[in-house]
């Protein structure tokens, strides 16, 4: 296999099974998961790493028919509530895009799916949620 | 010098639509005239100049207006704003007169989109070679794989969100208001579109982002829309007719998204919206029960059908039971975008925020035609720029 990277830096492959991570303020506890100067809850200005739970509950979705180029639809976008805090947003894998079949509050876990491979052989590696 | 009363003389807009043989100053140039037409002044009259446009913001489109209509030399401001580009516009015109600066301004919002295809994330091409950038560390385009970003699914998030808070919603509320919106818009002949849809045109059409359609998604487009306004002590030396015609702006209020937990992956339309509503009907004294009317931002019909509850105009909860008992449509309990809205009407991104004042002043003033909303005294508008901006204004018919 070649070399892998997470498509996103807050994705982590390389401590154990693949996970999420947030930038935590010290001080008030509000989670980003891009860099920030300052908080944008308390204005607080260190943070610290947080790993995230790996698995939570729909709290909303779309079902994605027409969408950038490039792009296979029809496809699940959704808003997922981590278990101990967090909301992330990502793609529902392994589950028919159907309104019929997405349901909100539904249980999901995190996976990971190989995105695509650059002209060295490296692999970029995306991460969504499958039901439980 | 003490704060003093805003009011609306002139107001105008261009027919929302495509126009191949203008450019965006044509557009700008011809609402701006037609408004200072309207209110009976020329450019030699303006103390200031608000000029709100998004996809040519840095190249002084204010500036280049005046070229077009009367340079006079006094403050221009150019404004972009995401969607409250037009109503940020205003403001500039409105503070300068709020403040004492100035007794008269104009404030224009235009844009020329075309055929503009889906607005959300800028693309990024695919490197050959993987390497974060950004924020995020990012080694290639995320659109599509950590979710959707694009305009009509985050809007669509936004109305599922409150489906899953709240009983009585689902796909079909949600068409429900694109359905009364095309009706609406039979009546305007200013609208980009004018086209009965059935509920089941509406449902049946192409899919986009569940559970929005193509029906229920707002066009990209052409337009320009323009306001003059005055002191209320300038006001009062003008004639009877201009002061008859005049139209109180009793709130005008801007704000930004305060942070929520949710709001780094989907953003935050609520909150920022019912600040804006409630500081607006405080400062107005005005109850959403004594509004006649309300142009609101649907830019989608899932939008739309949150924000019936985010400015309260139904009970908390209740949105879905407010458009199944016809409750904004034209003969409704508290009628919502009788010109057809986004939806029908039209976006042009800087021209929005603009227009959505001219719309509630014409009824304000009996003269909207066929559209009219009878006895019209009291109206809102509101306008929300994703990033995020909002401004809620409250106009009030002239008592002269």
């Amino acid at each position: 296999m070649g070399k892998q990277v997470p498509i996103v830096d807050y994705l982590v492959l390389d401590d154990g099974a693949p996970h999420l991570i947030a930038n935590r303020c010290d001080n008030c506890g509000a989670l980003y998961f891009d860099r920030r100067n300052a908080c944008a809850k308390c204005s607080g200005r260190s943070f610290s790493q947080h790993r995230l739970a790996d698995d939570g509950t729909v709290r909303s979705f779309t079902i994605v028919h027409r969408a950038a180029p490039g792009v296979p639809t029809p496809y699940v976008s959704a808003i997922v509530d981590l278990s101990g805090g967090g909301v992330v947003k990502a793609n529902l894998l392994n589950v028919e895009p159907s309104p019929d079949d997405v349901r909100f509050g539904m249980t999901v876990r995190l996976t990971t799916v190989v995105a695509g491979v650059d002209d060295e052989g490296t692999e970029a590696v995306q991460f969504g949620y499958e039901p439980v | 010098m003490a704060e003093r009363d805003v009011w609306i003389l002139g107001a105008s807009m261009t027919k929302f639509g495509r126009y191949p043989d203008k450019d965006l100053i044509d557009l700008g140039a011809e609402s701006a005239l037609a408004a200072l037409d309207d209110a009976g002044v020329t450019m030699a009259d303006m103390d200031v100049m608000g000029a709100g446009n998004l996809m040519e913001a840095a190249s002084g489109v204010g500036q280049r207006i005046q070229k077009q209509v009367g340079q006079n030399g006094v403050p221009v401001y150019n404004v972009a704003n995401a969607c409250a580009t037009g109503a940020t516009a205003i403001r500039c015109a409105y503070m300068a007169i709020k403040s004492g600066e100035a007794d008269m301004g104009i404030a224009v919002g235009l844009e020329k989109m075309g055929k503009a295809g889906l607005l959300g994330s800028a693309a990024r091409s695919d490197r050959n070679v993987f390497e974060p950038s950004g924020r995020y560390g990012s080694v290639m385009s995320v659109e599509g794989r950590i979710g959707t970003t694009l305009m009509p699914g985050v809007f669509a998030q936004a109305g599922m969100e409150y489906a899953n808070e709240h009983g009585g919603v689902g796909f079909e509320q949600f068409a429900k208001v694109a359905e009364k919106n095309h009706a609406h818009s039979t009546l305007n002949p200013l609208a980009q579109y004018q086209k009965e849809f059935s509920l089941d045109e509406v449902m049946g059409a192409e899919m986009m982002a569940y559970p929005n359609t193509l029906l229920m998604c707002c066009p990209t487009g052409d337009g320009s829309a323009a306001l003059v306004l005055v002191s209320e002590e300038k006001l009062a030396t003008l004639s009877d007719d201009q002061r008859k015609r005049a139209v109180k702006i009793s709130a005008s209020v801007m704000t930004s998204d305060p942070w929520t937990e949710t709001d780094q992956v989907q953003p935050d339309v609520n909150t920022l919206t019912r600040n804006a509503a409630n500081e607006a009907y405080e400062t107005a004294g005005v109850d959403p029960s004594d509004l006649d009317l309300v142009e609101l931002h649907d830019c989608f019909a899932t939008a739309e059908l949150i924000h019936y509850d985010n400015l309260g105009l139904c009970k908390p909860g209740e949105a879905g039971k407010f458009i199944e008992e016809r409750g904004p449509w034209r003969d409704g309990e508290t009628p919502v975008n009788v010109s057809g809205g986004l939806i029908s009407k039209g976006h042009p991104l800087g021209a929005t925020g603009v227009a959505n004042l001219y719309e509630v002043a014409t009824h304000l003033r009996g003269e909207a035609g066929d559209r009219q909303i009878e006895d019209a005294k009291v109206g809102l508008t509101h306008v929300i720029g994703l990033g995020s901006a909002c401004a809620v204004h409250v106009l009030e018919k002239a008592t002269v």
